[in-house]
């Protein structure tokens, strides 16, 4: 542009490709605007419908199974069919009371076992540098333990507790869960505690609190919601195991219970093996009762991760 | 450890602390080193009762690495090794046999960032109490407090609100309630007012000059003229940087109308003209 076009910019509105031009400011407007002439909007358009479209195809599996769900476990959803004790064969009506109590005693048992343990293991993990050694294979276990087959899980607490204590009991499912349960809610509680701001941790020890205090009342609070999400994450995911119930806690027709109080120490049903037992039956109503009992585990699950959800959101620093 | 209220008010008294002498923090740092490198050689600070000792020095100068000593935080950074001594009443506080958590029981500190926990006004400054177990009234402790960091009126309606919703300055105030709730003998503060406007940064300074009546104060600052509005002494730090290390010393320390005014040293001297012109 030579100084000519600024003595007469109305003869210049125009470049040689018909678009308005502006000498003063140097810059082509219509170029900023969207349109798909130009590769560069044609590939981002292109790109947006191929990420849409495979969000879709991760969302179908879950949608269809909670329609499926919906649909043939909705009918036989009832008051009785989760206050009643399971159907003999060929036997109409009944339900899966002992089954929801059974998985709800083992999942808190599994808790109280795996939360203490892995919440102050986590403490020391986020106390201790991050490249002391045994910290690092602490984390290093953790880590593979995610991903431990949970069928091993329950071979392990076969051989540890129902071999020792002579029968398969609702504390030998407790302790396969808590297996599981452990590695999550170890990892995310020391991140959890990691992410407290160093500011917050100095300003205690500033004050002359000591390692103990500033634990306890600095970076335990601080950290609780965080704690509490991977707390609740572990419980869905305890609440939704199969295998290691097989080998541990088996199955029972009946409740829970003995003498007025509840029994650990004898065969306890679960919603999960419940349905991996009602669902291999050649009976119509055990079959629907399956899939009522697995729409319920989908509620419970779900209503957990939903609260998990919600406790790391409350963001507090 | 449970404390009563008198005992508590009152700090440790060592027969072997220089009689008639008002020197509470008597600094000497031969060396100092964060794992191999030496980051402070050389200071000798005496910090004197009921004054304000400032510390001035160009960044990099160990400022803050010296205030640190003081109450031991430096026992946080890995790699932290300490020639000298550093005497407290008479005591060296790097003794082994010294528990670094009483010593900072005593000498209180103020940081940077405002940095309040993740709970109410109310709790925080009840925070050095619920620590030392405090068995006298919580409530009345709270409020001196809150009224002696000039905040007491601001959030006397709103106690129970998160210390996080307060503006900055009001945070750094309510970092020194906490910090004197539990009436320490000594106050460090490591640039208290570098976040802050410079409205919040005068009301901190007035706050600095009331609370000298009642406690030793040693602070930061990178601002010369807040040193030389508040700091009765001044110690000038600067860093050495020959043979490619960057060591903090210290050049000169004394009045601060000395320091300011009428400089010994040439460091000193091209230090606060070239801040000043």
């Amino acid at each position: 542009m030579s100084s000519g076009d600024l003595a007469h910019p109305q003869e210049f509105g125009r470049n040689s490709r018909g678009i308005r031009f502006d000498p003063f400011r140097g810059v082509d407007f219509p170029e900023l605007e969207k349109s798909l002439m130009r590769p560069r909007t044609l590939t981002s358009l292109l790109l947006s419908a191929l990420v849409t479209a495979m969000c879709l195809l991760a969302l179908i599996p879950l949608f269809s199974v909670v329609w499926m769900l919906l649909w043939r476990g909705g009918r036989k959803l009832s008051l009785a069919s989760i206050t009643q004790l399971p159907p003999a064969p060929l036997e109409t009506g009944g339900g899966f009371g002992n089954a929801i109590v059974g998985t709800l005693i083992m999942v808190a048992l599994a808790t109280l076992i795996s939360a203490p343990v892995a919440i102050l293991c986590a403490v020391y993990l986020s106390q201790t540098e991050k490249d002391n050694r045994f910290a690092q294979g602490v984390r290093f276990a953790a880590k593979v333990l995610t991903g431990f087959p949970s069928i091993l899980a329950g071979v392990f607490a076969y051989g540890a507790v129902v071999m020792l204590t002579g029968g398969f009991s609702a504390i030998a499912g407790s302790i396969a869960l808590s297996i599981l349960m452990l590695p999550t809610i170890l990892l995310t509680a020391e991140d959890a505690i990691r992410m407290v701001p160093s500011k917050m941790v100095e300003a205690a020890i500033g004050m002359g609190a000591t390692r103990t205090q500033t634990v306890r009342l600095v970076l335990l609070p601080t950290a609780l919601p965080g704690i509490l999400t991977g707390l609740m994450l572990a419980i869905a995911r305890g609440a939704g195991e199969t295998a290691p119930l097989l080998f541990t806690a088996l199955f029972s027709n009946y409740w829970p219970m003995r003498g007025g109080h509840f029994d650990l120490m004898s065969p306890t049903a679960s919603m999960a093996v419940l349905i991996y037992n009602f669902a291999s039956l050649p009976f119509d109503n055990q079959i629907e009762m399956a899939w009522a009992a697995a729409l319920v585990l989908v509620l419970i699950v779900l209503v957990t991760n939903i609260i998990g959800q919600s406790l790391s959101r409350r963001q507090i620093y | 450890m449970k404390r009563d209220q008198d005992s508590f008010q009152n700090p440790p008294t060592c027969a072997s602390g220089p009689a008639g002498d008002s020197v509470v923090i008597d600094c000497h740092i031969e060396e100092l080193y964060y794992g191999t490198f030496k980051a402070v050689r050389d200071t000798k600070i005496p910090v004197k009762s009921n004054e304000i000792t400032a510390l001035i020095g160009p960044s990099g100068c160990g400022k803050s690495t010296v205030l640190r000593c003081f109450n031991r935080m430096n026992d946080l950074v890995r790699g932290f090794r300490f020639r000298g001594h550093v005497r407290y009443r008479g005591m060296n506080i790097y003794e082994p046999t010294i528990d670094p958590v009483a010593v900072r029981r005593y000498i209180g500190m103020v940081f940077q960032q405002p940095n309040p926990f993740a709970t109410s006004i109310y709790n925080n400054v009840a925070f050095g109490l619920r620590l030392n177990q405090y068995r006298g009234d919580h409530h009345s402790r709270v409020e001196e407090a809150l009224k002696s960091a000039a905040l007491w009126n601001e959030v006397k309606d709103k106690l129970h609100e998160s210390g996080l919703s307060l503006s900055g300055g009001q945070q750094q105030r309510l970092c020194i309630a906490r910090a004197v709730a539990t009436q320490p003998e000594v106050l460090l503060m490591d640039e208290p007012c570098s976040a802050l406007d410079p409205i919040a940064t005068r009301h901190i300074e007035d706050l600095m000059k009331d609370l000298k009546a009642r406690y030793t104060i040693a602070i930061v600052t990178h601002n010369l003229q807040q040193a030389q509005r508040v700091a009765d002494k001044t110690a000038f730090l600067y860093v050495d940087t020959s043979g490619g290390a960057r060591t903090g010393f210290l050049v000169e320390f004394g009045d601060s109308r000395q320091i300011f005014n009428d400089p010994r040293e040439k460091h000193t001297r091209d230090y606060i003209r070239g801040e000043f012109s």
